[in-house]
């Protein structure tokens, strides 16, 4: 090669080089994954359309509803209060799902992109794509390229699907705002994961801090939406909402998003030129030469393993306890302000607004430490999956001691996490309406769940023991915990739904009485499937990588 | 060494172990038996069984049917009794990313039951490994040292390697030896499996080879050779024209003057007294290795498959 034409190969050889190939493969790896992302959130929302439909035909009814979401309870669980003035079908939509299944879409879009930059990274494969003829941004930019691109992708379906039910107040124009408005929220979260993938060597990491400030996304609408509404324009989705979808369609909002995410990007890409392949920004200390006392036998070392997972739950769920108790004062000025309301909700058995309110926030922090709980019971699939299991069962450790501590850490730790929460909300709210009995009675509301979270560690463990490869099945609890809490509430599930989520059957605290029976069959059912687990586990052939 | 002969002085003895995955057949009526005090070659390519019974021996996996007996015990039922008297080294170890080669190391070592701090450190020196780094920094080779330098420095009476030298540099291989030697002379038994031929025949008192999860050919290394071809190249006054008619000669090569056959070893002295007829002038006799000794198990293999293409 002469010097002459060392610039011009340069040239044609950019940073971006290879980028095209990426994107085919990358499209290649998720062909099922993508349709399914797609598919499922667009019939869920055209499915919850029919049934708002069905549920509300007259305007009496919704009328009935409005003032039921425009309590603080259903504002924090919905959306700004301005969808309320008239409740037709679109804007139902609007106010009741956008939040919540643009919060799947961040979800989607933080996992894609984790799982095409970091994730590749982590395993040592972006190493032998990087060594062939790939430009230095490539990876990352086909990675954005196939999340933006599914974004946009599920914003035009949805939108399409949405217009052509032509429901009540569900125009065209609305129908591809509404699109676009999950779109936006997706597209913001894929920025921000660009940055996270930057700053840890870890995937779990990056996703972690992805999907930490999703949950702090939803919160600060929450709180916005009960508040003044200031704290939501902090919140991508609170950027969705504030399209006003169905009711006034405003699509500026979404520029907002647009800009966020392109200046995410920008740094991103900035960060990423300052690091290596496969490592982080923060760089490797060296550690420990010898082993502390505490890593002296299997449940010290579960501890170890999962400590960092048990730290940022149980920081997440305080500050989220603590958000929801700081605004349990506007909650009670609302009440005052609208005296009607009380009305409203008189048929939560003379449970008051605040106390329905707090009912409310314990089932969504319930859910969230569910989450916690499935991760930290599923450990020891990852253990085994990595096969590091092994070594450590060819030592004095037998099978029964070594998930022992793993279910140990889940059991304990979700009690921990959950106790975070209640307390957080416990003390945010007795300061924030001066009435200290609520810290005993808000951590109280939070250990009636724990028989409930222990039913999720068992199924995650009786499913690990039968077959690692069952394991994922405990996602199952959270996800429909959520549902039917969520959605039951909105949709009016039948009993028998809620019933089968093992958080159905936990006395809501403070706005229900409180009983005994149903928290000790949980119990019952928590230690027998945690018995067949360690049961099968003990008796099957450990999986080898 | 004293034990060595007698059956129930057997570290492990396995008898008629059958293992399938699905469809697979892993193990067919295999038959191992490492004595107390030796350093047991297990040969054979991947895929052959050798990790397979390694893990059904550590009680990881569970034999179809069959015996198994690992000092004294069942490898199943009495697993964790057994795991305190001895030590394994996998193939490709795993750490724990956030952890170091150190905490590691010593993590291993006490749920074995105990180890000897000053030698875990003398060890750590000879494999030139750093413990305060952390387990996703390493490279295979140094992932591999951990598991070394943890096993070795465990006081058991049992070592249990699976192709432990892997990734490990020349360097790192002759410290590896070193250590193993020092074990079995301080009275461990060891059972390496490898495919580095070199590596056993320097190491193994006997060795066990196995193919398709069949065990092939077993016993010490003198006993295999006996069974096996001694290579020979000699250079005579006549034209060994008539060479490859005698009974026992295999592979003929005539290459300037000179030829190049293998002979079976029962055979060799009439194959001898045929080339003095001929009147020797140069004789090179290379007594078999291990390597042919393989090949002779794998080569057949290779050979019927290629002779099949070429027609």
């Amino acid at each position: 090669m002469n010097t002459s034409t060392a610039p011009a190969v340069r040239a044609r050889h950019g940073s971006l080089t290879g980028t095209p190939a990426l994107i085919r493969f990358a499209l290649r790896r998720d062909r099922v994954r993508i349709p399914a992302w797609i598919a499922a959130l667009t019939l869920g929302t055209v499915a919850t359309l029919a049934s708002l439909a069905d549920l509300y035909p007259t305007s009496v009814e919704r009328q009935a509803i409005a003032e039921t979401m425009g309590t603080p309870a259903g504002l924090a669980m919905s959306g700004p209060a301005e969808y309320l003035a008239d409740y037709n079908i679109g804007a139902m939509m609007g106010h009741q799902m956008l939040g919540f299944t643009a919060l799947l879409v961040a979800l989607m879009s933080v996992l894609m992109l984790v799982r095409h930059t970091r994730a590749e990274e982590e395993s040592g494969r972006a190493e032998l794509v990087r060594a062939a003829v790939v430009g230095r941004h490539a990876h990352a930019t086909a990675a954005l390229v196939v999340v933006i691109a599914t974004n946009l992708l599920l914003a035009v379906v949805m939108g399409l699907a949405l217009a052509a039910t032509g429901a009540e107040g569900v125009t065209t124009g609305g129908s591809l705002l509404y699109g676009f408005a999950h779109a936006a929220v997706g597209v913001a979260f894929a920025g921000l994961t660009m940055v996270t993938v930057q700053i840890t060597e870890h995937t779990r990491g990056a996703a972690g801090m992805g999907l930490a400030a999703i949950g702090l996304a939803y919160v600060l609408r929450a709180a916005g939406d009960v508040g003044d509404g200031t704290l939501s324009w902090l919140s991508p989705i609170g950027w969705a909402q504030a399209t006003l979808v169905y009711v006034d369609d405003r699509w500026w909002p979404l520029l907002l998003a647009a800009g966020v995410a392109a200046v995410l990007i920008a740094v991103g890409v900035a960060l990423s030129t300052r690091r290596d392949v496969g490592s982080g920004l923060r760089g490797t200390r060296a550690g420990r030469q010898a082993a502390s006392a505490v890593l002296g036998n299997p449940f010290g070392l579960a501890v170890r393993l999962q400590r960092g997972l048990l730290i940022g739950f149980t920081a997440t769920l305080a500050l989220l306890g603590i958000a929801y108790g700081a605004i349990l004062n506007e909650v009670e000025d609302m009440l005052t302000a609208i005296a009607e309301m009380e009305r409203a909700l008189a048929d939560i058995g003379g449970a008051t607004v605040t106390e329905s309110f707090a009912s409310m926030v314990m089932i969504v922090l319930a859910v969230i430490a569910s989450i916690y709980v499935v991760l930290a019971a599923s450990r020891g699939r990852a253990e085994e999956a990595d096969g590091r299991a092994e070594p450590v069962l060819a030592t004095a450790v037998s099978r029964h001691r070594w998930l022992a501590s793993h279910i140990t850490v889940a059991l304990l730790g979700g009690i921990v996490v959950l106790a975070a929460g209640g307390l957080g909300f416990g003390i945010a709210g007795a300061l924030a309406v001066d009435d200290s009995e609520l810290i005993t009675q808000l951590l109280g509301a939070a250990v009636a769940y724990f028989p409930a979270l222990w039913v999720t560690a068992g199924l995650a463990v009786a499913l690990y023991g039968l077959s690692p490869r069952l394991t994922p099945l405990a996602w199952i609890v959270p996800v429909y915990g959520f549902l039917v809490g969520y959605l039951g509430q909105i949709l009016q599930f039948p009993e028998w739904m809620t019933n089968l989520s093992p958080f159905g059957h936990v006395p809501e605290l403070p706005a229900e009485e409180f009983s005994v029976l149903p928290l000790a069959l949980l119990l019952a059912v928590a230690a027998a499937l945690l018995a067949i687990g360690l049961s099968a586990f003990r008796q099957r052939d450990l999986e080898t990588a | 060494m004293s034990l060595a002969t007698t059956p129930d002085g057997a570290a492990v003895s396995v008898s008629e172990l059958n293992k399938t995955f699905g469809s697979v057949t892993a193990l067919d009526r295999l038959e191992l038996t490492v004595r107390t005090g030796e350093v047991h070659g297990f040969l054979g390519p991947n895929g052959a069984g050798k990790s397979t019974t390694i893990r059904i021996l550590l009680g990881l996996l569970r034999a179809d049917s069959g015996h198994a007996e690992v000092l004294g015990g069942d490898p199943w039922r009495d697993a964790v009794h057994l795991h305190r008297r001895l030590a394994y080294v996998p193939g490709d170890v795993s750490l724990w990313p956030n952890l170091t080669g150190g905490e590691a190391i010593d993590l291993f070592a006490r749920l074995r039951g105990g180890f000897d701090r000053r030698k875990r450190d003398e060890l750590c020196e000879r494999f030139d490994l750093d413990p305060t780094k952390k387990g996703r920094t390493y490279s295979k080779g140094n992932r591999q040292k951990v598991a070394l330098v943890s096993a070795l420095a465990s006081d058991v009476e049992l070592l249990v390697m699976d192709e432990p030298t892997a990734g490990l540099d020349p360097l790192m291989e002759a410290i590896f030896a070193e250590c193993v030697r020092e074990a079995n002379a301080a009275g461990t038994t060891v059972l390496l499996s490898s495919h580095i031929l070199a590596q056993v025949e320097a190491l193994c008192d006997r060795v066990s080879i196995i193919r398709n999860g069949h065990i092939v050919e077993s016993g010490s290394l003198d006993e295999l050779r006996h069974l096996t071809r001694t290579t020979v190249i000699a250079e005579t006054a006549q034209p060994l024209t008539d060479i490859e008619a005698v009974t026992g000669v295999h592979d003929v090569v005539h290459t300037d003057g000179k030829v190049q056959f293998d002979v079976d070893s029962e055979q060799l002295d009439p194959v001898i007294g045929h080339l003095h007829r001929h009147g020797i002038r140069s004789l090179i006799s290379q007594p078999p290795t291990l390597e042919q000794l393989f090949m002779r198990h794998y080569g057949e293999e290779l050979a019927v498959n290629t002779s099949g293409e070429s027609q």
